[in-house]
């Protein structure tokens, strides 16, 4: 049985809106192995993103555990976490979220700030990262100056550079036309199938979820099926 | 890239806004260098003059003239080693040029104020040259005097018995001062007592503005001083008597209490550029929530992300101050070489340290309520853009 790179157990998540308390996830139980790459589907407010968020260590479970490789994210206090997603996680965004400010090869190398890397290290990890996405000829570009698919392929390269083992993804190609979202989804393909990377994503698109090996369909917080894609 | 060229990046994601604010921080800066510069002048000045002389005036004010008589009674004062007198000339140099300038008794001035170095020749032309004046060297310097010349100097209070206010004064000494300090109070001119008091048309004959008292031990100046005052209480002249120092801060704060107006202006000033920066900063932080929620998300800390908001403030201060405050310098240097020495506002260690501090302050103001924000900021909110 191969070993779980996510797993969650009976998770709930309620948020309070004012008086009101809206429980988004009932009970959730998921198991992702490594080297898996998942499409989460379902309509608006069925959990998708509130589970993405669970997963990437954005946010807490209500209840219920969430460990991701091997470690039991739940329980990690607001620094714990943000020490564990620097290494363990990343995130790719539909509006890119790049720093406008800084270059492509700057926005790269943004999470290695983190690392104990020399510059020198950091040039190379941002350069072979770029490399990977296809957009080594960009690294001086700032985002304006990029088209919308090289900007998401800046954010990839942004959450690839520090070698994390687990890609989230929400709806990383809601913003992008069909060919450029193909070519996004199938650099996601690549990095799975290649670097062995485990990648979540979150999609309305199910021509998007199709790049992945299976696909998980989510209503009013519960998962409805699980379907392996073509 | 390192953290601080991030937090510059940040500064000049709006370049007009950066540009204008920082434009204000200097402007602020700029003053408060030139104007605690001013504040030390009038408040803090002559320390080194120490307590060892009195100055002896009216109690009502010093216009009120003392009479010369007094003068006797005073060298009997237990502690006192030498009494000399000055009297306010009110002279102007040229057109308008208004001249530190007294009428001294020569030899007496000269055993009170020792740090005052002219040849011994000098002094004695000086006492010997009824028309005789000596001047400071960069008085001297300044209006190119040389020994020996015929000095033209009208005065703006005391006409000649001819009603002219035009005096002439033969320049016999240039006195240098004996240290650093002292070369610096080399802006005054001296005339002959004797002379002036028989010229005058006003017939304030026999009287003076001050009588400088030196001590034997300054450590009993304030008992001296007690003396001399209750020696001419409840007389037609009643005295106030003070150290030196103490009277150099009261001359100048005629004009108004120097201290308290810098303290208001500079108040005024900073706490609109509060308003300014911190406005700034507060706007930067509102228009960037999604960006920090993202930083939050690569795993910055809340603390650090608290960070780059005060590093942002912290960095706009400083360059705003630093800029500012050696533009004040620049200024300053122009002051004192344009009025040759006789306005002194250059910018010492003070200034700088509380201009340091201001910085600091300045900075931890701007920067905290909206670093607070970004610290307790919710990713997924955030990015949700609740």
């Amino acid at each position: 049985m191969p070993e779980s790179m996510v797993e969650v157990a009976k998770v709930t998540k309620v948020y309070q809106r004012g008086k009101q308390k809206i429980e988004v996830l009932h009970g959730l139980d998921l198991d992702i192995p490594k080297g898996d790459f998942v499409a989460l589907m379902g309509p608006s407010g069925s959990g998708k993103t509130t589970l993405l968020n669970l997963i990437g260590g954005l946010d807490q479970p209500t209840s219920g555990e969430v460990r991701v490789g091997g470690s039991r994210i739940d329980q990690l206090g607001s620094g714990e976490l943000a020490r564990w997603r620097a290494h363990n996680v990343g995130f790719v965004f539909q509006f890119y979220n790049l720093m406008p400010v800084l270059t492509a090869e700057r926005n790269v190398e943004l999470p290695l700030l983190l690392t104990k890397l020399s510059s020198a290290q950091r040039r190379k990890n941002v350069a072979v990262a770029l490399e990977v996405v296809g957009l080594a000829d960009r690294a001086k570009h700032k985002p304006r100056e990029l088209s919308g698919g090289q900007e998401q392929r800046v954010a990839i390269a942004r959450a690839l550079v520090s070698d994390p083992q687990l890609l989230v993804c929400d709806e990383p190609t809601g913003d992008l036309d069909r060919k450029t979202a193909d070519e996004i989804l199938g650099l996601l393909q690549v990095l799975n199938r290649e670097h062995g990377k485990t990648i979540v994503i979150v999609t309305h698109d199910p021509k998007a979820a199709e790049f992945a090996r299976r696909i998980l369909h989510l209503e009013k917080g519960q998962l409805l099926e699980q379907a392996r894609a073509a | 890239m390192t953290k601080s060229g991030f937090v510059i990046a940040n500064l000049f994601r709006k370049r007009t806004r950066t540009i204008l604010t920082l434009l204000s921080v200097i402007t602020a800066f700029l003053l408060f260098g030139l104007l605690q510069s001013v504040n030390t002048i009038f408040s803090a000045g002559a320390d080194f003059v120490g307590a060892t002389r009195l100055i002896v005036q009216a109690r009502v004010s010093f216009t009120s003239p003392l009479p010369i008589s007094m003068l006797p009674k005073l060298e009997a004062v237990p502690g006192v080693a030498r009494v000399g007198y000055s009297q306010w000339f009110g002279g102007v140099w040229q057109e308008n040029t208004p001249l530190i300038m007294f009428s001294i008794d020569p030899l007496r001035h000269h055993d009170i104020y020792p740090e005052y170095v002219m040849p011994e020749g000098e002094w004695q032309a000086f006492a010997n040259t009824r028309t005789g004046m000596i001047a400071g060297k960069m008085v001297a310097e300044q209006y190119g005097w040389k020994l020996g010349q015929k000095i033209p100097i009208s005065s703006n209070i005391f006409p000649q018995k001819n009603g002219s206010k035009a005096w002439s004064f033969d320049l016999v000494g240039i006195f240098d001062g004996k240290d650093e300090n002292w070369k610096k109070r080399t802006n005054i001119v001296y005339v002959q007592h004797d002379y002036f008091d028989e010229a005058n048309q006003f017939g304030m004959k026999g009287r003076t503005n001050f009588f400088i008292l030196r001590l034997t031990d300054s450590a009993r100046a304030e008992a001296t001083a007690r003396t001399v005052d209750a020696m001419f209480e409840n007389s037609p002249d009643e005295t106030k008597t003070q150290t030196e120092k103490d009277f150099n801060i009261s001359f100048v704060k005629q004009i108004g209490d120097i201290g308290l107006i810098v303290r208001w202006i500079l108040f005024a000033v900073f706490f609109t550029l509060l308003l300014v920066v911190g406005n700034t900063m507060a706007q930067s932080v509102r228009e960037r929530i999604p960006e920090l929620a993202v930083l939050k998300t690569l795993g910055f800390s809340d603390r650090s992300v608290l960070g780059f908001v005060l590093a942002e403030a912290f960095a706009l201060c400083l360059a705003g101050g630093l800029v500012g405050l050696s533009l004040a310098s620049l200024a300053g240097a122009m002051v004192e070489k344009g009025t040759g020495g006789q306005f002194q506002l250059h910018l010492d260690g003070s200034v700088w340290l509380l201009g340091a501090l201001a910085i600091v302050l300045m900075s931890v103001a701007v920067g905290l309520l909206p670093g607070l924000r970004a610290r307790r900021l919710r990713i997924v909110d955030a990015l949700a853009g609740h």
